[in-house]
């Protein structure tokens, strides 16, 4: 009966323009479209196969501002059972490792875990760490960038997937699984599952019912700092010629130009 | 000068490419030592090499556990080395594993994690670091406000050079492995790409899109690629729709790449794929559609059929090559 928390984000819709505050450097959560990240409904997904094969709950645990409820209520009605919001106006531009801090301080108000899933990497920050943070911090196992997850007992197996080919893993429960793109393909809440989730428990808690001090969270106490960030000027268009049966030797002979060939 | 750690990419006693970044990156910072985590053996088949790149001192950590315990032995060894040396920064490559590694040791030490550089200057622990965020569309400079800096780099990132160093070999232990915190590594299958280079670590890459049309097609893709040395890619709309496996995949979803030449086939250039290429340095396309918006960041763009320009252009690589 594995006890199963999901890690998941709110992003900027990878299909809207992103960008920067002007003020602090942090995310502009206001200029882009929210949502679940897509890598998260996969892990959710991963969640809710295990806990069909052998039983068991799971609960979807995030880290975001107010408006990071509608990624929760999109995790319950896929089917999770509940959820924990950390919410925490104090949590504004905490970088990785104070994040990491936050969910792992989180995980550990739930009772026997014996798995945490999240996504590999998140589609804004990008620095693919957390879940191997979590680990450290909690003394779990990682098994992380998941193609394949087999939990048998108390050992759960991974087949991991990079640009380095495939690993395979295997530790003890509990862990700390992270899964890739092609891990699964989430479903889609049903009308029902949607019903439901206005009905499931959303627990919203701040740093100080985690035990975190405040001082280790935030933009101001952040481990790093932004000293500038910019848009890059973007890229012009260059040359553009149709092609008349020379196109090939035309872009040979640019890229002698250019001294790439 | 300040030593600055350096944690060597490696397979099969071979370095990654990368690490001579890396070594090229450290000696921006100050000294730096090469620190081999491997199984034993591994360290003298690279000692040379780190030696062409910099490397002043080579710290070799080598066990049995060390290469089939997963990502926990690194951390071990640089934390230990952390605390024995007292180095100014530590820099690990910032591919999948490197990024995991770095976090978990920043987290264990007390560091500022200083995510995927694409630049890093300063010297010693005042290092500062660029970003490229959100697909490239932004530029971060980010430093540490306290501890210790530890910085991923990404691969491709900033250019190597070689540079004579002493690599002075000194053997460290591997930290034992708790068994109940450690995952352990049944198994490996490595990326068969061939002859073919890594894509992230590719100079030249080459991809397909859905105007390639069917996986038989991505043949004229792949002839252009080995005419230049270069990485296969494919778009995310030709990896949906099965023309070719999703490792290769180029994009939000896929992995991003920055080499000097970039060039796409019948790709039209949605927003994604984008986010994984536009960071390169000189962007080629080649589209049907004269309104594809890859034609808007493409260095040179070429309107026509890619089944007529890319083997013309083949031909003429070959020749050049001689």
């Amino acid at each position: 009966m594995p006890n199963i928390v999901v890690l998941v984000k709110q992003v900027p819709d990878t299909y809207s323009e992103r960008k920067l505050s002007e003020g602090d450097h942090t995310l502009d959560r206001d200029f882009a479209d929210a949502v679940l990240d897509e890598i998260n409904e996969r892990a959710i997904e991963e969640a809710l196969q295990i806990k069909e094969a052998h039983d068991g709950e799971v609960t979807v645990l995030c880290v975001g501002p107010d408006r990071a409820t509608d990624a929760i209520r999109k995790g319950l009605s896929m089917g999770a059972d509940k959820a924990i919001h950390v919410l925490d106006d104090a949590l504004h531009g905490s970088d990785l490792l104070q994040t990491a801090k936050v969910l792992a301080a989180a995980i550990r108000t739930v009772e026997d875990v014996d798995l945490v899933i999240a996504g590999n990497e998140a589609s804004d920050g990008a620095g693919g760490a957390v879940p191997a943070v979590v680990a450290e911090l909690l003394g779990y196992p990682q098994l992380t960038h998941a193609r394949e997850v087999t939990v048998d007992g108390t050992t759960v197996k991974v087949t991991r997937e990079t640009e380095d080919g495939l690993t395979h893993l295997e530790a003890s429960l509990p862990a700390v699984v992270s899964v890739g793109e092609k891990i699964n393909e989430p479903r889609y809440p049903s009308f029902k599952g949607i019903m439901a989730a206005k009905k499931k428990p959303v627990e919203t808690v701040d740093i100080a019912d985690l035990g975190v001090d405040a001082g280790d969270v935030g933009l101001a106490n952040a481990w790093s700092t932004v000293v500038e960030a910019a848009p890059k000027p973007p890229r012009e268009a260059g040359q553009r010629v149709e092609d008349d049966g020379d196109g090939g030797v035309k872009i040979a002979e640019y890229l002698v130009g250019q001294k790439l060939i | 000068m300040a030593e600055v750690l350096v944690l060597v990419d490696h397979l099969d006693g071979e370095v990654k490419k990368v690490t001579g970044e890396l070594l090229t990156a450290a000696r921006a910072l100050g000294e730096p030592s090469a620190v081999v985590v491997g199984a034993p053996g591994d360290a003298a088949k690279l000692k040379e090499s780190l030696a062409s790149y910099g490397a002043e001192k080579v710290y070799v950590a080598e066990s049995e556990d060390a290469a089939n315990y997963f990502v926990t032995p690194k951390v071990d060894v640089l934390a230990a080395l952390v605390e024995s040396k007292s180095p100014a920064a530590v820099l690990v490559a910032a591919g999948s594993e490197g990024k995991e590694v770095s976090g978990r040791l920043a987290a264990r030490v007390g560091g500022a994690l200083l995510v995927d550089a694409v630049g890093v200057e300063g010297s010693g622990d005042d290092a500062t670091v660029t970003q490229s965020v959100f697909g490239g569309a932004f530029v971060v400079k980010a430093k540490a406000a306290k501890g210790l800096p530890v910085i991923s780099v990404r691969p491709g990132g900033l250019d190597a050079e070689q540079a004579q160093g002493a690599a002075a070999e000194e053997t460290v232990e591997v930290p034992a492995v708790d068994p109940a915190k450690a995952t352990r590594i049944t198994g490996r299958e490595p990326v068969v790409g061939g002859d073919r280079p890594e894509l992230t670590e590719a100079s030249v890459v080459v991809s397909g899109g859905r105007g390639v049309g069917s996986a038989e097609s991505f043949e004229v893709v792949e002839k252009l690629a080995d005419a230049l040395g270069a990485a296969v890619g494919a778009s995310r709309a030709a990896v949906d729709s099965g023309y070719y496996p999703a490792q290769f995949q180029v994009g939000q979803t896929g992995k991003t790449v920055s080499p000097q030449l970039y060039i796409a086939l019948g790709i039209s250039g949605a927003i994604q794929h984008r986010a994984g290429m536009q960071t390169s340095k000189t962007i080629v396309a080649v589209n049907k559609d004269a309104e594809a918006p890859i034609f808007e960041i493409a260095d040179y763009g070429v309107v026509g059929d890619l089944f007529k320009v890319a083997p013309q252009l083949t031909e003429e690589a070959a020749k050049r090559k001689g």
